[in-house]
Protein backbone atom coordinates (compact mmCIF):
# COMPACT_ATOMS: atom_id res chain seq x y z
CA UNK A 1 0.00 0.00 0.00
CA UNK A 2 1.07 3.57 -0.52
CA UNK A 3 3.05 5.33 2.30
CA UNK A 4 0.32 8.06 2.59
CA UNK A 5 -2.16 4.69 3.04
CA UNK A 6 -0.10 2.90 5.56
CA UNK A 7 -0.36 5.73 8.21
CA UNK A 8 -4.13 6.64 7.35
CA UNK A 9 -4.85 2.53 8.02
CA UNK A 10 -3.34 3.17 11.85
CA UNK A 11 -5.97 6.50 12.40
CA UNK A 12 -9.02 4.18 11.59
CA UNK A 13 -10.66 3.18 14.51
CA UNK A 14 -11.84 -0.66 14.71
CA UNK A 15 -15.23 -1.30 13.01
CA UNK A 16 -15.41 1.98 12.08
CA UNK A 17 -17.98 2.67 9.38
CA UNK A 18 -16.22 5.19 6.78
CA UNK A 19 -16.70 7.13 3.22
CA UNK A 20 -13.74 6.89 1.10
CA UNK A 21 -13.48 9.75 -1.27
CA UNK A 22 -11.58 9.31 -4.37
CA UNK A 23 -10.89 5.54 -3.42
CA UNK A 24 -9.13 4.19 -6.04
CA UNK A 25 -8.59 0.33 -6.29
CA UNK A 26 -10.54 -0.17 -2.81
CA UNK A 27 -7.04 -1.29 -1.74
CA UNK A 28 -7.11 0.92 1.54
CA UNK A 29 -11.04 -0.61 2.03
CA UNK A 30 -10.35 -3.94 1.10
CA UNK A 31 -7.66 -4.25 4.03
CA UNK A 32 -9.53 -2.10 6.56
CA UNK A 33 -12.60 -4.31 5.93
CA UNK A 34 -10.44 -7.64 6.26
CA UNK A 35 -8.40 -6.74 9.30
CA UNK A 36 -10.47 -4.09 10.92
CA UNK A 37 -13.66 -4.97 10.40
CA UNK A 38 -14.09 -1.66 8.67
CA UNK A 39 -17.50 -0.93 6.80
CA UNK A 40 -18.52 1.93 4.59
CA UNK A 41 -18.11 2.79 0.80
CA UNK A 42 -15.66 4.25 -1.53
CA UNK A 43 -16.60 7.29 -4.12
CA UNK A 44 -14.88 7.03 -7.58
CA UNK A 45 -14.68 8.82 -11.21
CA UNK A 46 -12.32 6.31 -12.39
CA UNK A 47 -14.03 3.08 -14.39
CA UNK A 48 -11.00 1.16 -14.12
CA UNK A 49 -11.16 1.86 -10.17
CA UNK A 50 -14.21 1.36 -9.94
CA UNK A 51 -13.88 -2.03 -11.71
CA UNK A 52 -10.85 -3.29 -9.73
CA UNK A 53 -13.03 -2.17 -6.25
CA UNK A 54 -16.04 -4.43 -7.04
CA UNK A 55 -13.76 -7.62 -8.49
CA UNK A 56 -12.21 -6.90 -4.50
CA UNK A 57 -15.63 -6.65 -3.14
CA UNK A 58 -15.20 -3.21 -2.17
CA UNK A 59 -18.55 -1.33 -1.69
CA UNK A 60 -17.90 1.62 -4.60
CA UNK A 61 -20.39 4.03 -5.86
CA UNK A 62 -19.53 6.26 -9.02
CA UNK A 63 -19.63 10.07 -7.82
CA UNK A 64 -18.01 13.17 -9.10
CA UNK A 65 -16.55 14.95 -5.67
CA UNK A 66 -17.27 18.29 -7.17
CA UNK A 67 -21.18 17.49 -6.61
CA UNK A 68 -20.30 17.56 -3.14
CA UNK A 69 -21.40 14.96 -0.55
CA UNK A 70 -25.54 16.26 -0.83
CA UNK A 71 -26.35 12.43 -1.03
CA UNK A 72 -24.80 11.39 2.32
CA UNK A 73 -26.95 12.32 5.64
CA UNK A 74 -24.77 14.39 8.19
CA UNK A 75 -23.17 12.04 10.78
CA UNK A 76 -23.96 9.30 9.15
CA UNK A 77 -20.35 8.24 9.09
CA UNK A 78 -17.13 8.04 11.76
CA UNK A 79 -14.68 8.87 9.08
CA UNK A 80 -14.48 10.43 5.71
CA UNK A 81 -10.84 10.32 4.06
CA UNK A 82 -9.64 11.64 0.74
CA UNK A 83 -6.31 11.07 -0.21
CA UNK A 84 -4.81 12.70 -2.96
CA UNK A 85 -7.56 14.36 -4.01
CA UNK A 86 -8.36 17.94 -2.66
CA UNK A 87 -5.91 19.80 -4.94
CA UNK A 88 -7.95 18.27 -7.79
CA UNK A 89 -11.68 19.57 -6.62
CA UNK A 90 -13.09 23.12 -7.29
CA UNK A 91 -13.73 24.33 -4.08
CA UNK A 92 -11.46 22.43 -1.47
CA UNK A 93 -12.64 24.39 1.26
CA UNK A 94 -16.30 23.36 0.85
CA UNK A 95 -15.31 19.95 0.50
CA UNK A 96 -13.55 20.07 4.09
CA UNK A 97 -16.98 21.24 5.56
CA UNK A 98 -19.18 18.63 3.35
CA UNK A 99 -16.60 15.47 5.06
CA UNK A 100 -17.01 17.53 8.57
CA UNK A 101 -20.90 17.30 8.28
CA UNK A 102 -20.77 13.57 7.21
CA UNK A 103 -18.64 12.80 9.94
CA UNK A 104 -17.14 13.96 12.62
CA UNK A 105 -13.44 12.96 11.53
CA UNK A 106 -12.08 13.89 8.63
CA UNK A 107 -8.72 12.14 7.23
CA UNK A 108 -6.91 14.06 4.29
CA UNK A 109 -3.87 13.94 2.37
CA UNK A 110 -2.13 16.03 -0.33
CA UNK A 111 0.96 16.70 -2.32
CA UNK A 112 3.01 19.03 -0.27
CA UNK A 113 3.89 22.29 -2.61
CA UNK A 114 6.10 24.01 -0.26
CA UNK A 115 8.51 20.23 -0.77
CA UNK A 116 12.27 21.29 -0.92
CA UNK A 117 12.17 19.68 -4.16
CA UNK A 118 9.36 21.65 -5.62
CA UNK A 119 10.54 24.99 -4.25
CA UNK A 120 14.04 23.89 -6.09
CA UNK A 121 12.24 23.59 -9.52
CA UNK A 122 10.76 26.56 -8.36
CA UNK A 123 12.61 28.80 -6.66
CA UNK A 124 15.69 28.34 -8.93
CA UNK A 125 15.33 26.56 -11.87
CA UNK A 126 11.82 28.87 -12.34
CA UNK A 127 9.90 25.71 -13.75
CA UNK A 128 6.56 24.42 -12.42
CA UNK A 129 7.45 21.82 -10.06
CA UNK A 130 7.31 17.88 -11.32
CA UNK A 131 7.55 15.10 -9.16
CA UNK A 132 6.21 11.51 -8.05
CA UNK A 133 3.78 13.32 -6.30
CA UNK A 134 2.51 15.88 -8.64
CA UNK A 135 3.72 13.86 -12.14
CA UNK A 136 2.05 15.95 -14.53
CA UNK A 137 2.65 19.36 -16.77
CA UNK A 138 1.39 22.47 -15.98
CA UNK A 139 -1.28 22.42 -19.00
CA UNK A 140 -2.33 18.82 -18.61
CA UNK A 141 -2.58 18.44 -14.92
CA UNK A 142 -5.71 17.78 -12.87
CA UNK A 143 -4.10 19.53 -9.73
CA UNK A 144 -5.58 22.87 -9.81
CA UNK A 145 -5.44 23.81 -6.18
CA UNK A 146 -1.56 23.27 -5.08
CA UNK A 147 -1.15 24.39 -1.46
CA UNK A 148 1.07 23.48 1.09
CA UNK A 149 1.41 22.16 4.22
CA UNK A 150 1.23 25.28 6.33
CA UNK A 151 -1.83 26.66 3.97
CA UNK A 152 -4.26 23.55 4.77
CA UNK A 153 -3.49 24.61 8.67
CA UNK A 154 -4.41 28.11 8.41
CA UNK A 155 -7.91 27.23 6.50
CA UNK A 156 -8.11 24.44 9.65
CA UNK A 157 -7.28 27.13 11.60
CA UNK A 158 -9.49 29.70 10.13
CA UNK A 159 -12.56 27.19 10.32
CA UNK A 160 -12.16 26.17 13.78
CA UNK A 161 -11.04 22.64 13.63
CA UNK A 162 -8.96 20.45 15.61
CA UNK A 163 -5.62 19.16 13.76
CA UNK A 164 -5.46 15.72 15.60
CA UNK A 165 -2.35 14.12 13.94
CA UNK A 166 -0.74 15.44 11.09
CA UNK A 167 2.20 13.52 9.45
CA UNK A 168 3.86 13.70 5.80
CA UNK A 169 5.07 11.14 3.73
CA UNK A 170 8.20 10.77 1.65
CA UNK A 171 8.59 9.08 -1.54
CA UNK A 172 7.46 5.06 -0.19
CA UNK A 173 8.08 5.75 3.06
CA UNK A 174 6.91 7.80 6.20
CA UNK A 175 8.86 11.19 7.11
CA UNK A 176 12.31 11.09 8.17
CA UNK A 177 13.32 12.77 11.23
CA UNK A 178 13.61 16.26 9.34
CA UNK A 179 10.40 15.90 7.64
CA UNK A 180 9.25 15.70 11.83
CA UNK A 181 10.75 19.06 12.63
CA UNK A 182 10.22 20.79 9.13
CA UNK A 183 7.07 19.47 7.55
CA UNK A 184 6.51 22.36 5.01
CA UNK A 185 10.02 22.05 3.95
CA UNK A 186 10.89 18.07 4.00
CA UNK A 187 7.30 16.31 3.49
CA UNK A 188 6.42 15.11 -0.09
CA UNK A 189 2.50 13.87 0.95
CA UNK A 190 0.68 16.66 3.84
CA UNK A 191 -1.61 14.09 6.06
CA UNK A 192 -3.96 15.78 8.33
CA UNK A 193 -6.33 14.19 11.06
CA UNK A 194 -9.08 16.87 11.34
CA UNK A 195 -12.18 17.25 13.58
CA UNK A 196 -15.00 19.72 14.59
CA UNK A 197 -14.66 21.34 17.48
CA UNK B 1 -31.19 -32.32 -10.80
CA UNK B 2 -31.60 -30.33 -14.08
CA UNK B 3 -29.08 -30.86 -16.64
CA UNK B 4 -27.85 -28.24 -18.93
CA UNK B 5 -30.05 -27.51 -21.70
CA UNK B 6 -26.60 -26.57 -23.74
CA UNK B 7 -25.78 -28.68 -26.78
CA UNK B 8 -22.72 -28.81 -28.91
CA UNK B 9 -23.32 -27.02 -32.26
CA UNK B 10 -20.64 -26.32 -34.65
CA UNK B 11 -21.76 -23.60 -36.79
CA UNK B 12 -22.76 -20.79 -33.61
CA UNK B 13 -19.99 -18.95 -32.32
CA UNK B 14 -17.32 -20.41 -29.51
CA UNK B 15 -19.27 -18.58 -26.84
CA UNK B 16 -22.82 -19.00 -27.40
CA UNK B 17 -24.20 -21.74 -25.29
CA UNK B 18 -25.92 -22.95 -28.36
CA UNK B 19 -28.88 -25.17 -29.21
CA UNK B 20 -31.66 -24.29 -25.93
CA UNK B 21 -35.08 -25.99 -25.44
CA UNK B 22 -37.77 -24.38 -23.33
CA UNK B 23 -38.69 -26.67 -20.13
CA UNK B 24 -42.28 -25.91 -18.57
CA UNK B 25 -43.16 -25.86 -15.56
CA UNK B 26 -46.69 -26.87 -13.94
CA UNK B 27 -47.84 -25.09 -10.57
CA UNK B 28 -51.27 -26.76 -9.17
CA UNK B 29 -51.03 -24.54 -5.87
CA UNK B 30 -53.65 -22.02 -5.92
CA UNK B 31 -51.21 -18.34 -6.18
CA UNK B 32 -52.61 -15.34 -4.24
CA UNK B 33 -52.59 -11.84 -6.57
CA UNK B 34 -51.94 -8.01 -4.74
CA UNK B 35 -54.91 -7.61 -6.69
CA UNK B 36 -56.89 -10.08 -4.70
CA UNK B 37 -57.35 -12.78 -6.96
CA UNK B 38 -56.09 -15.97 -6.84
CA UNK B 39 -54.80 -18.16 -9.92
CA UNK B 40 -56.06 -21.74 -9.04
CA UNK B 41 -52.91 -22.91 -11.48
CA UNK B 42 -50.37 -22.08 -13.45
CA UNK B 43 -47.73 -22.58 -15.71
CA UNK B 44 -44.10 -21.17 -16.53
CA UNK B 45 -41.86 -21.60 -19.50
CA UNK B 46 -38.32 -21.17 -18.91
CA UNK B 47 -34.92 -22.08 -20.14
CA UNK B 48 -31.50 -23.00 -18.06
CA UNK B 49 -27.95 -22.19 -19.35
CA UNK B 50 -25.04 -24.07 -17.74
CA UNK B 51 -25.19 -26.99 -14.97
CA UNK B 52 -26.18 -26.74 -11.60
CA UNK B 53 -23.78 -27.80 -9.18
CA UNK B 54 -24.05 -30.48 -7.03
CA UNK B 55 -24.19 -28.11 -3.80
CA UNK B 56 -26.61 -25.94 -5.72
CA UNK B 57 -24.95 -22.96 -5.06
CA UNK B 58 -24.31 -21.49 -8.68
CA UNK B 59 -28.31 -20.73 -9.71
CA UNK B 60 -28.49 -17.25 -11.70
CA UNK B 61 -32.35 -16.11 -11.61
CA UNK B 62 -32.83 -13.63 -14.73
CA UNK B 63 -35.59 -11.29 -14.75
CA UNK B 64 -36.69 -9.73 -18.28
CA UNK B 65 -37.79 -6.50 -18.70
CA UNK B 66 -41.68 -5.45 -20.34
CA UNK B 67 -41.66 -7.24 -23.47
CA UNK B 68 -39.00 -10.04 -22.65
CA UNK B 69 -39.31 -13.58 -22.59
CA UNK B 70 -37.62 -16.89 -21.33
CA UNK B 71 -35.34 -17.12 -24.21
CA UNK B 72 -32.16 -14.98 -23.33
CA UNK B 73 -29.50 -16.89 -24.65
CA UNK B 74 -28.59 -19.24 -27.41
CA UNK B 75 -30.18 -21.02 -30.69
CA UNK B 76 -33.79 -22.58 -30.80
CA UNK B 77 -33.10 -24.08 -33.88
CA UNK B 78 -30.62 -23.71 -37.39
CA UNK B 79 -32.72 -21.46 -38.68
CA UNK B 80 -32.64 -19.01 -36.33
CA UNK B 81 -31.14 -15.83 -36.92
CA UNK B 82 -30.80 -14.28 -33.84
CA UNK B 83 -29.70 -15.74 -30.61
CA UNK B 84 -31.80 -14.88 -26.90
CA UNK B 85 -32.50 -11.20 -25.77
CA UNK B 86 -28.91 -11.22 -23.62
CA UNK B 87 -26.87 -13.44 -25.35
CA UNK B 88 -23.89 -10.30 -25.39
CA UNK B 89 -23.87 -11.20 -21.54
CA UNK B 90 -24.74 -15.05 -20.89
CA UNK B 91 -22.31 -18.08 -22.36
CA UNK B 92 -19.38 -19.24 -21.86
CA UNK B 93 -16.61 -16.26 -20.80
CA UNK B 94 -19.35 -13.92 -20.99
CA UNK B 95 -20.20 -11.43 -17.92
CA UNK B 96 -22.50 -14.32 -16.77
CA UNK B 97 -20.13 -17.15 -17.00
CA UNK B 98 -22.33 -20.48 -17.88
CA UNK B 99 -18.89 -22.17 -17.60
CA UNK B 100 -19.42 -21.66 -13.56
CA UNK B 101 -23.67 -20.68 -13.50
CA UNK B 102 -26.66 -22.31 -14.03
CA UNK B 103 -28.80 -19.97 -15.55
CA UNK B 104 -32.48 -19.75 -15.14
CA UNK B 105 -34.73 -17.73 -17.31
CA UNK B 106 -37.94 -17.84 -17.57
CA UNK B 107 -41.29 -16.23 -18.89
CA UNK B 108 -43.08 -13.91 -16.72
CA UNK B 109 -46.91 -14.68 -15.43
CA UNK B 110 -49.15 -13.02 -17.74
CA UNK B 111 -46.59 -13.20 -20.58
CA UNK B 112 -46.94 -14.48 -23.99
CA UNK B 113 -44.49 -17.05 -24.89
CA UNK B 114 -45.28 -20.00 -23.12
CA UNK B 115 -46.61 -19.01 -19.48
CA UNK B 116 -49.40 -18.52 -17.95
CA UNK B 117 -51.47 -15.49 -19.84
CA UNK B 118 -54.01 -13.76 -21.37
CA UNK B 119 -53.56 -16.06 -24.78
CA UNK B 120 -54.02 -19.01 -22.32
CA UNK B 121 -56.56 -21.26 -21.43
CA UNK B 122 -59.03 -20.39 -18.18
CA UNK B 123 -60.07 -23.81 -16.55
CA UNK B 124 -63.13 -21.71 -15.01
CA UNK B 125 -64.90 -20.58 -18.37
CA UNK B 126 -63.35 -22.58 -21.01
CA UNK B 127 -62.85 -19.81 -23.06
CA UNK B 128 -59.05 -17.69 -23.47
CA UNK B 129 -58.19 -15.63 -20.35
CA UNK B 130 -58.15 -13.04 -22.23
CA UNK B 131 -58.67 -9.48 -20.58
CA UNK B 132 -60.02 -11.28 -17.55
CA UNK B 133 -56.48 -12.66 -17.03
CA UNK B 134 -56.14 -10.75 -13.71
CA UNK B 135 -53.41 -8.13 -13.00
CA UNK B 136 -50.50 -9.38 -12.11
CA UNK B 137 -47.58 -7.20 -10.09
CA UNK B 138 -43.96 -7.36 -9.48
CA UNK B 139 -44.37 -9.40 -5.92
CA UNK B 140 -46.82 -12.10 -7.52
CA UNK B 141 -43.64 -12.47 -10.30
CA UNK B 142 -41.23 -12.35 -7.49
CA UNK B 143 -43.50 -15.49 -5.56
CA UNK B 144 -44.28 -17.21 -8.71
CA UNK B 145 -40.53 -17.24 -9.17
CA UNK B 146 -39.81 -18.51 -5.67
CA UNK B 147 -42.31 -21.40 -6.90
CA UNK B 148 -40.19 -22.19 -9.78
CA UNK B 149 -36.92 -22.02 -7.67
CA UNK B 150 -38.55 -24.84 -5.32
CA UNK B 151 -39.01 -26.89 -7.91
CA UNK B 152 -35.93 -27.13 -9.37
CA UNK B 153 -34.25 -27.49 -5.40
CA UNK B 154 -32.58 -24.20 -5.77
CA UNK B 155 -33.23 -23.12 -1.95
CA UNK B 156 -30.65 -19.53 -2.72
CA UNK B 157 -29.69 -17.66 -5.98
CA UNK B 158 -26.11 -16.95 -6.42
CA UNK B 159 -27.69 -13.65 -8.17
CA UNK B 160 -30.57 -12.97 -9.63
CA UNK B 161 -30.02 -10.04 -11.93
CA UNK B 162 -32.25 -7.72 -14.37
CA UNK B 163 -32.38 -4.60 -16.79
CA UNK B 164 -34.89 -2.47 -16.74
CA UNK B 165 -38.44 -4.01 -15.51
CA UNK B 166 -36.44 -7.35 -14.50
CA UNK B 167 -34.44 -4.83 -11.97
CA UNK B 168 -37.55 -3.98 -10.24
CA UNK B 169 -38.59 -7.85 -9.71
CA UNK B 170 -34.63 -8.21 -8.86
CA UNK B 171 -35.07 -5.33 -5.82
CA UNK B 172 -38.13 -7.10 -5.15
CA UNK B 173 -36.59 -10.74 -4.54
CA UNK B 174 -34.28 -7.96 -2.17
CA UNK B 175 -37.01 -7.33 -0.16
CA UNK B 176 -39.61 -10.17 -0.01
CA UNK B 177 -36.87 -13.27 0.04
CA UNK B 178 -33.41 -11.74 1.70
CA UNK B 179 -32.35 -15.60 2.56
CA UNK B 180 -32.81 -16.41 -0.77
CA UNK B 181 -30.63 -14.10 -2.91
CA UNK B 182 -26.98 -14.31 -2.22
CA UNK B 183 -26.32 -11.35 -5.07
CA UNK B 184 -28.06 -8.52 -6.58
CA UNK B 185 -27.48 -7.22 -10.23
CA UNK B 186 -30.18 -4.04 -10.58
CA UNK B 187 -29.58 -2.33 -14.47
CA UNK B 188 -31.05 0.33 -16.08
CA UNK B 189 -33.84 -0.07 -13.05
CA UNK B 190 -35.60 2.48 -11.16
CA UNK B 191 -37.29 2.07 -7.35
CA UNK B 192 -40.51 3.65 -9.12
CA UNK B 193 -41.42 5.03 -12.37
CA UNK B 194 -41.88 8.66 -12.50
CA UNK B 195 -44.97 10.68 -13.75
CA UNK B 196 -43.46 11.45 -17.14
CA UNK B 197 -43.33 7.03 -17.51
CA UNK B 198 -46.56 6.46 -16.51
CA UNK B 199 -47.68 9.01 -19.12
CA UNK B 200 -45.41 6.60 -21.78
CA UNK B 201 -47.54 4.11 -20.83
CA UNK B 202 -50.69 5.64 -20.62
CA UNK B 203 -50.23 6.32 -24.41
CA UNK B 204 -49.50 2.97 -25.75
CA UNK B 205 -52.34 1.78 -23.54
CA UNK B 206 -54.82 4.02 -25.01
CA UNK B 207 -53.53 3.11 -28.26
CA UNK B 208 -54.11 -0.66 -27.81
CA UNK B 209 -57.42 0.05 -26.45
CA UNK B 210 -58.50 2.52 -28.48
CA UNK B 211 -58.25 0.14 -31.84
CA UNK B 212 -61.53 -0.85 -33.13
CA UNK B 213 -59.92 -4.49 -33.56
CA UNK B 214 -59.08 -4.66 -29.58
CA UNK B 215 -62.85 -5.48 -28.94
CA UNK B 216 -62.64 -5.10 -24.92
CA UNK B 217 -59.62 -7.54 -25.41
CA UNK B 218 -61.60 -10.52 -26.78
CA UNK B 219 -60.33 -9.80 -30.18
CA UNK B 220 -59.05 -13.12 -30.50
CA UNK B 221 -62.83 -14.57 -30.16
CA UNK B 222 -63.17 -11.77 -33.56
CA UNK B 223 -60.55 -13.84 -35.00
CA UNK B 224 -58.50 -10.45 -35.09
CA UNK B 225 -55.76 -8.67 -33.15
CA UNK B 226 -55.28 -4.87 -32.50
CA UNK B 227 -51.98 -4.52 -34.50
CA UNK B 228 -52.75 -0.75 -35.04
CA UNK B 229 -52.48 -0.26 -31.62
CA UNK B 230 -49.77 -2.38 -30.47
CA UNK B 231 -47.76 -1.13 -33.77
CA UNK B 232 -48.00 2.73 -32.38
CA UNK B 233 -47.50 1.56 -28.55
CA UNK B 234 -44.43 -0.31 -29.63
CA UNK B 235 -43.28 2.57 -31.49
CA UNK B 236 -44.12 5.36 -28.72
CA UNK B 237 -42.27 2.85 -26.39
CA UNK B 238 -39.16 1.83 -29.23
CA UNK B 239 -38.71 6.01 -28.92
CA UNK B 240 -37.85 5.91 -25.49
CA UNK B 241 -35.32 2.92 -25.25
CA UNK B 242 -33.53 4.99 -27.81
CA UNK B 243 -31.25 8.28 -27.11
CA UNK B 244 -31.82 11.21 -29.08
CA UNK B 245 -28.35 10.76 -29.92
CA UNK B 246 -28.40 7.31 -30.96
CA UNK B 247 -31.25 8.17 -33.33
CA UNK B 248 -30.06 10.83 -34.81
CA UNK B 249 -26.09 9.08 -35.86
CA UNK B 250 -28.58 6.08 -36.59
CA UNK B 251 -31.24 8.30 -38.74
CA UNK B 252 -30.54 11.89 -38.83
CA UNK B 253 -32.86 13.52 -41.44
CA UNK B 254 -31.90 10.75 -43.88
CA UNK B 255 -34.84 9.98 -46.63
CA UNK B 256 -35.78 7.17 -48.15
CA UNK B 257 -35.29 8.37 -51.53
CA UNK B 258 -33.93 11.91 -52.94
CA UNK B 259 -36.86 14.07 -52.95
CA UNK B 260 -39.74 14.77 -50.38
CA UNK B 261 -43.07 14.17 -51.81
CA UNK B 262 -45.36 16.20 -49.75
CA UNK B 263 -47.25 13.51 -48.80
CA UNK B 264 -47.68 11.29 -45.45
CA UNK B 265 -46.22 8.07 -46.55
CA UNK B 266 -42.60 7.04 -44.74
CA UNK B 267 -39.84 9.62 -45.71
CA UNK B 268 -37.58 9.63 -43.28
CA UNK B 269 -35.41 6.80 -42.80
CA UNK B 270 -36.68 7.37 -38.66
CA UNK B 271 -39.99 6.76 -39.53
CA UNK B 272 -39.60 3.81 -41.50
CA UNK B 273 -37.64 2.30 -38.65
CA UNK B 274 -40.19 3.04 -36.52
CA UNK B 275 -42.77 1.48 -38.56
CA UNK B 276 -40.98 -1.57 -39.12
CA UNK B 277 -40.33 -1.97 -35.64
CA UNK B 278 -44.28 -1.78 -34.77
CA UNK B 279 -45.31 -3.82 -37.50
CA UNK B 280 -42.84 -6.71 -36.14
CA UNK B 281 -43.95 -6.21 -33.19
CA UNK B 282 -47.31 -6.55 -33.80
CA UNK B 283 -48.01 -9.93 -35.10
CA UNK B 284 -45.38 -11.31 -32.27
CA UNK B 285 -47.13 -9.93 -29.13
CA UNK B 286 -50.10 -10.34 -27.23
CA UNK B 287 -51.87 -7.13 -26.51
CA UNK B 288 -53.42 -8.32 -22.99
CA UNK B 289 -50.01 -8.94 -22.14
CA UNK B 290 -48.65 -5.48 -23.46
CA UNK B 291 -51.57 -4.30 -21.45
CA UNK B 292 -50.45 -5.96 -17.83
CA UNK B 293 -46.98 -5.29 -18.18
CA UNK B 294 -47.25 -1.65 -18.45
CA UNK B 295 -49.43 -1.59 -15.14
CA UNK B 296 -46.96 -4.04 -13.30
CA UNK B 297 -44.56 -1.02 -14.10
CA UNK B 298 -46.71 1.24 -12.95
CA UNK B 299 -47.94 -0.08 -9.54
CA UNK B 300 -44.14 -1.04 -8.91
CA UNK B 301 -43.43 1.44 -5.71
CA UNK B 302 -41.87 -0.41 -2.84
CA UNK B 303 -41.21 2.93 -1.04
CA UNK B 304 -44.65 3.50 -0.82
CA UNK B 305 -45.53 1.31 1.98
CA UNK B 306 -43.16 2.89 4.08
CA UNK B 307 -44.53 6.23 3.19
CA UNK B 308 -42.07 6.73 0.94
CA UNK B 309 -38.82 5.87 2.40
CA UNK B 310 -37.17 3.99 0.30
CA UNK B 311 -34.46 2.76 2.62
CA UNK B 312 -36.82 1.37 5.01
CA UNK B 313 -38.19 -0.39 2.61
CA UNK B 314 -35.08 -1.90 1.29
CA UNK B 315 -34.23 -2.82 4.94
CA UNK B 316 -34.92 -6.32 5.15
CA UNK B 317 -32.35 -6.75 2.09
CA UNK B 318 -29.11 -8.86 3.30
CA UNK B 319 -27.33 -9.56 -0.28
CA UNK B 320 -24.54 -7.16 -1.69
CA UNK B 321 -25.83 -5.09 -4.92
CA UNK B 322 -24.57 -3.96 -8.12
CA UNK B 323 -26.15 -0.70 -9.68
CA UNK B 324 -25.48 0.10 -13.13
CA UNK B 325 -27.06 3.01 -15.06
CA UNK B 326 -26.28 4.47 -18.68
CA UNK B 327 -25.64 7.80 -19.29
CA UNK B 328 -27.93 8.92 -22.02
CA UNK B 329 -30.83 6.58 -20.98
CA UNK B 330 -33.38 8.63 -20.67
CA UNK B 331 -36.04 6.39 -19.29
CA UNK B 332 -34.89 5.52 -16.33
CA UNK B 333 -31.99 7.91 -16.29
CA UNK B 334 -28.86 7.15 -14.13
CA UNK B 335 -30.62 9.80 -11.25
CA UNK B 336 -33.19 7.24 -10.55
CA UNK B 337 -30.18 4.63 -10.08
CA UNK B 338 -28.49 7.21 -7.92
CA UNK B 339 -32.22 7.05 -5.82
CA UNK B 340 -31.72 3.60 -5.36
CA UNK B 341 -27.93 3.71 -4.43
CA UNK B 342 -28.60 6.51 -2.14
CA UNK B 343 -31.60 4.58 0.02
CA UNK B 344 -29.19 1.33 -0.08
CA UNK B 345 -26.55 3.73 1.31
CA UNK B 346 -28.55 5.24 3.72
CA UNK B 347 -30.24 1.37 4.87
CA UNK B 348 -26.86 0.34 5.53
CA UNK B 349 -26.19 -2.20 2.70
CA UNK B 350 -23.29 -3.38 0.26
CA UNK B 351 -24.11 -1.63 -2.91
CA UNK B 352 -21.84 -0.81 -5.58
CA UNK B 353 -22.93 1.62 -8.11
CA UNK B 354 -21.48 2.58 -11.97
CA UNK B 355 -22.77 4.95 -14.53
CA UNK B 356 -21.39 3.40 -18.02
CA UNK B 357 -20.95 5.43 -20.59
CA UNK B 358 -22.70 4.05 -23.59
CA UNK B 359 -24.66 6.74 -26.26
CA UNK B 360 -27.87 3.60 -26.40
CA UNK B 361 -30.14 4.76 -24.35
CA UNK B 362 -32.07 2.70 -22.01
CA UNK B 363 -31.39 -0.21 -24.68
CA UNK B 364 -27.52 -0.05 -23.76
CA UNK B 365 -28.34 -2.65 -21.36
CA UNK B 366 -29.12 -5.32 -23.72
CA UNK B 367 -25.94 -4.53 -25.61
CA UNK B 368 -22.13 -5.25 -25.56
CA UNK B 369 -19.96 -2.72 -24.36
CA UNK B 370 -16.44 -2.84 -22.59
CA UNK B 371 -16.68 -1.57 -19.94
CA UNK B 372 -20.06 -2.70 -18.38
CA UNK B 373 -18.84 -6.19 -19.80
CA UNK B 374 -15.55 -5.67 -17.43
CA UNK B 375 -18.01 -4.43 -14.15
CA UNK B 376 -20.65 -6.81 -14.54
CA UNK B 377 -17.55 -9.82 -14.93
CA UNK B 378 -15.94 -8.71 -12.21
CA UNK B 379 -19.37 -8.91 -9.55
CA UNK B 380 -20.09 -12.29 -11.20
CA UNK B 381 -16.38 -13.31 -10.90
CA UNK B 382 -16.49 -11.73 -7.21
CA UNK B 383 -19.30 -14.14 -6.56
CA UNK B 384 -17.77 -16.98 -7.66
CA UNK B 385 -14.65 -16.80 -5.95
CA UNK B 386 -17.00 -15.89 -2.35
CA UNK B 387 -19.68 -18.85 -2.74
CA UNK B 388 -16.58 -21.19 -3.83
CA UNK B 389 -17.96 -21.89 -7.39
CA UNK B 390 -16.28 -23.86 -9.65
CA UNK B 391 -16.03 -24.38 -13.51
CA UNK B 392 -18.69 -27.18 -13.90
CA UNK B 393 -18.34 -26.59 -18.00
CA UNK B 394 -14.48 -26.31 -19.00
CA UNK B 395 -14.19 -29.27 -21.01
CA UNK B 396 -16.72 -28.63 -23.29
CA UNK B 397 -15.40 -25.90 -24.23
CA UNK B 398 -11.99 -26.48 -24.28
Amino acid sequence: MRADLELIYDWVPQGAHVLDLACGDGALLERLAQEKNVTGYGLEIDPDGITQCVARGVNVIEHNLDDGLGSFCDNSYDQVIMTQALQALRRPDKMLDEMLRVAEEGIITFPNFAYWRHRIHLGLRGYMPVSKSLPHAWYDTPNIHLSTFNDFEHLCREKGLVIVDRAVGVGDHKGHWTSKWWPNLFGEIAIFRVRRR
Amino acid sequence: MPDSDTLTFVDRPADSVGLVTPHVAKFDTPLPLACGKVLPEYELIYETYGTLNAERSNAVLICHALSGHHHAAGYHGDEDRKPGWWDAHIGPGKSIDTNRFFVVSLNNLGGCHGSTGPVSHNPETGRQWGPDFPMVTVSDWVASQARLADQLGIERWAAAVGGSLGGMQVLQWTMTYPERVANAVVIAATPRLSAQNIAFNEVARQAIRSDPEFFGGWYAEHDTVPKRGLKLARMVGHITYLSEDAMGSKFGRDLRSNDLNFGFDVEFQVESYLRYQGDTFSTAFDANTYLLMTKALDYFDPAATQAGDLASALAPAKCPFLVVSFTTDWRFPPSRSRELVDALTRAGKSVSYANIDSPHGHDAFLLPEPRYHALFSAFMTRIARELNIEETAREETL
